[in-house]
């Protein structure tokens, strides 16, 4: 079934995009990942304006948090501490993110910065991870050797220290904080939710236990998103609501899906293949930019200077 | 129908010996929800007082075409190993769409400085000013925007596809894309002998979002606020809705 999408001003398929919908929203609920950073691309791939496709995927990301969240508010696993800090500095990444966005635009080089991006948090975080995930898995085989707990390093002699029960941690506001800022710019800039940088950050440079982190993301993710959607649809007027409809319907059913595959795995296990998945995105964002593309010439909107 | 053939008659002043006569079959294209593409059926009559005169036969051109937007087209070339944007060139006015429709190859229906004149071919149809001093081959970025709109079906040179019969009944019908933009798309009809027009008529068709389709694009325009804070909403609540579902299924 066709149907027209009034913003993008294209016509696709309907249950394509229900189901693409439906996966991404299964990974999101898993991981506690917006999903961004796969549907985004998949969405330029189908056809729709960049444009458009960033700032809906931005609201349909709202859509499949909020669902998530909800599973993990029940279960006690989200630190709305920790959260309300990360979003913080969030709502300040993702203001200079846009600002950031805007100039490259002008430039004509948009295109390159947020595939460049892609590439290399996707390649390193996901090299990380895998290698990570692997050694706890082959630890966890030998018997009597607990992997150890994380060392007190520089974060510990920072000030303005603050206790997380949720996470139980008592650490400076610091390192959440920056860690929000970026995320929140790398989320304005490339169109995502901003958890697949921020769910590593948060285990390996906070700390946080795995079980808080996915919930914790979550919520975080649902504020900077929206905020992300309302700046696009007041300046760029290019949230499209019939494609984001389609692709939350899939996408916050898949999410409660997602969530509860995700309380059954180990969290080692849910890291490598969360490890594997991102590497493969950056594998296939890299062979684009090296192989010369058919297509040599684009077409984009005047005003370029 | 008759409209035309009304307005026809209202404009036929003494002039020429051979006038056309239209018919289309819809001045109107309405973007629905479901809205997959138009196929727009154009016919009409070549109205003459006199014999058929003798020579070189009578050809028809039909042309359409949506509202024109500037562009900026961008060349990637391979740098540091891989491919980026580099050089750009920037277009004053090309066409969101542009077919054009004849009854014999183009080249002998239309000579060229007649196309100059009345700018039917689709290369005319763009208009660029002038390309930076730093790139020399300007022509291939405008041949680039011809390449990529023909390959989505905005551009459509249909050599042949206009039924001319006894030069007098012509007819085609002109697939319009589902990407179309919305606007007035210019409807231009032109009778050819010996490559040069002698007669011409012009319409209007009118491509136009409807219901569902033309509130929201209107909301996100008019009300960006508004129309951000309830695709929000739309959002929130399908994500709590989904919860309440899932979580009443486990209980039973």
């Amino acid at each position: 079934m066709q149907i027209y999408l009034p913003i993008a001003e294209v016509s696709v398929n309907a249950f394509l995009l229900l189901g693409l919908g439906g996966i991404v929203g299964i990974l999101s609920g898993m991981f506690g990942v917006g999903g961004g950073f796969l549907m985004t691309p998949l969405l330029f791939f189908i056809g729709i304006p960049p444009a458009v496709a960033v700032a809906t995927e931005a609201n349909q990301i709202v859509a499949s948090s909020f669902s998530g969240v909800l599973a993990h508010v029940k279960r006690k696993t989200v630190d709305f501490r920790m959260g309300t800090v990360l979003l913080i500095g969030g709502l300040v990444g993702a203001a200079l993110g846009v600002l950031v966005f805007n100039y490259l635009k002008a430039q004509g080089q948009v295109d390159l910065l947020v595939k460049l991006c892609y590439v290399l948090f996707l390649g390193i975080i996901g090299a990380l991870m895998f290698v990570e995930s692997l050694n706890a898995i082959r630890k966890s085989k030998k018997p009597g050797k607990a992997p150890k707990r994380k060392q007190r390093g520089w974060i510990h002699a920072l000030p303005f220290k603050m206790r997380f029960r949720t996470s139980g941690l008592y650490i400076s506001v610091i390192p959440p904080l920056i860690v929000g800022v970026a995320v929140g710019v790398l989320a304005a800039i490339m169109g995502v939710g901003g958890g697949f940088i921020m769910v590593p950050a948060m285990i390996y440079l906070l700390g946080m236990p795995t079980k808080v982190v996915v919930g914790t993301s979550l919520f975080q993710i649902i504020f900077v998103t929206a905020f992300t959607t309302l700046l696009h649809a007041t300046t760029n007027f290019t949230v499209d609501m019939v494609l984001a409809v389609l692709l939350l319907v899939g996408g916050v059913f898949g999410a409660q899906v997602g969530t509860r595959i995700g309380t059954k795995l180990k969290a080692e296990q849910l890291r490598i293949l969360l490890a594997i998945m991102v590497l493969a995105v950056c594998g296939k964002l890299a062979f684009d930019l090296l192989v010369m593309p058919s297509e040599l010439y684009s077409l984009g909107a005047a005003g370029g200077h | 129908m008759l409209r035309f053939m009304v307005l026809f008659l209202a404009l036929a002043l003494p002039a020429k010996a051979e006038e056309v006569v239209l018919g289309m079959s819809q001045t109107e294209v309405a973007i629905t929800a479901n809205f997959d593409g138009s196929e727009i059926f154009i016919f009409g009559a070549v109205k003459r007082e006199e014999a058929i005169p003798a020579g070189d036969p009578l050809q028809v051109i039909v042309a359409i075409q949506g509202p024109s937007e500037p562009l900026t087209v961008r060349r990637k070339e391979k740098r540091f190993g891989i491919w980026i944007n580099t050089d750009s060139v920037e277009v004053d006015a090309a066409p969101s769409f542009y077919a054009v429709a004849t009854s014999a190859p183009f080249d002998e229906v239309l000579s060229s400085t007649e196309d100059l004149r009345y700018k039917i071919s689709i290369p005319s149809a763009i208009r660029s000013v002038g390309a930076p001093m730093t790139v020399a081959d300007s022509q291939s970025f405008t041949e680039a925007v011809i390449r990529v709109r023909k390959a989505n079906k905005l551009f459509q040179l249909l050599e042949g596809d206009v039924e001319f019969s006894e030069e007098t009944l012509f007819k085609t019908s002109i697939a319009m894309p589902a990407n179309l933009t919305e606007g007035e798309y210019r409807t231009r009809i032109y009778l050819t002998r010996s490559g040069k027009v002698v007669s011409e008529y012009e319409t209007l068709i009118d491509v136009r979002k409807v219901g569902l389709e033309r509130w929201l694009y209107t909301l996100s325009r008019q009300q960006p606020l508004i129309y951000g804070l309830l695709s929000l909403a739309i959002a929130i609540f399908s994500g709590w809705a989904a919860s309440a579902i899932f979580t009443g299924l486990r209980r039973n």
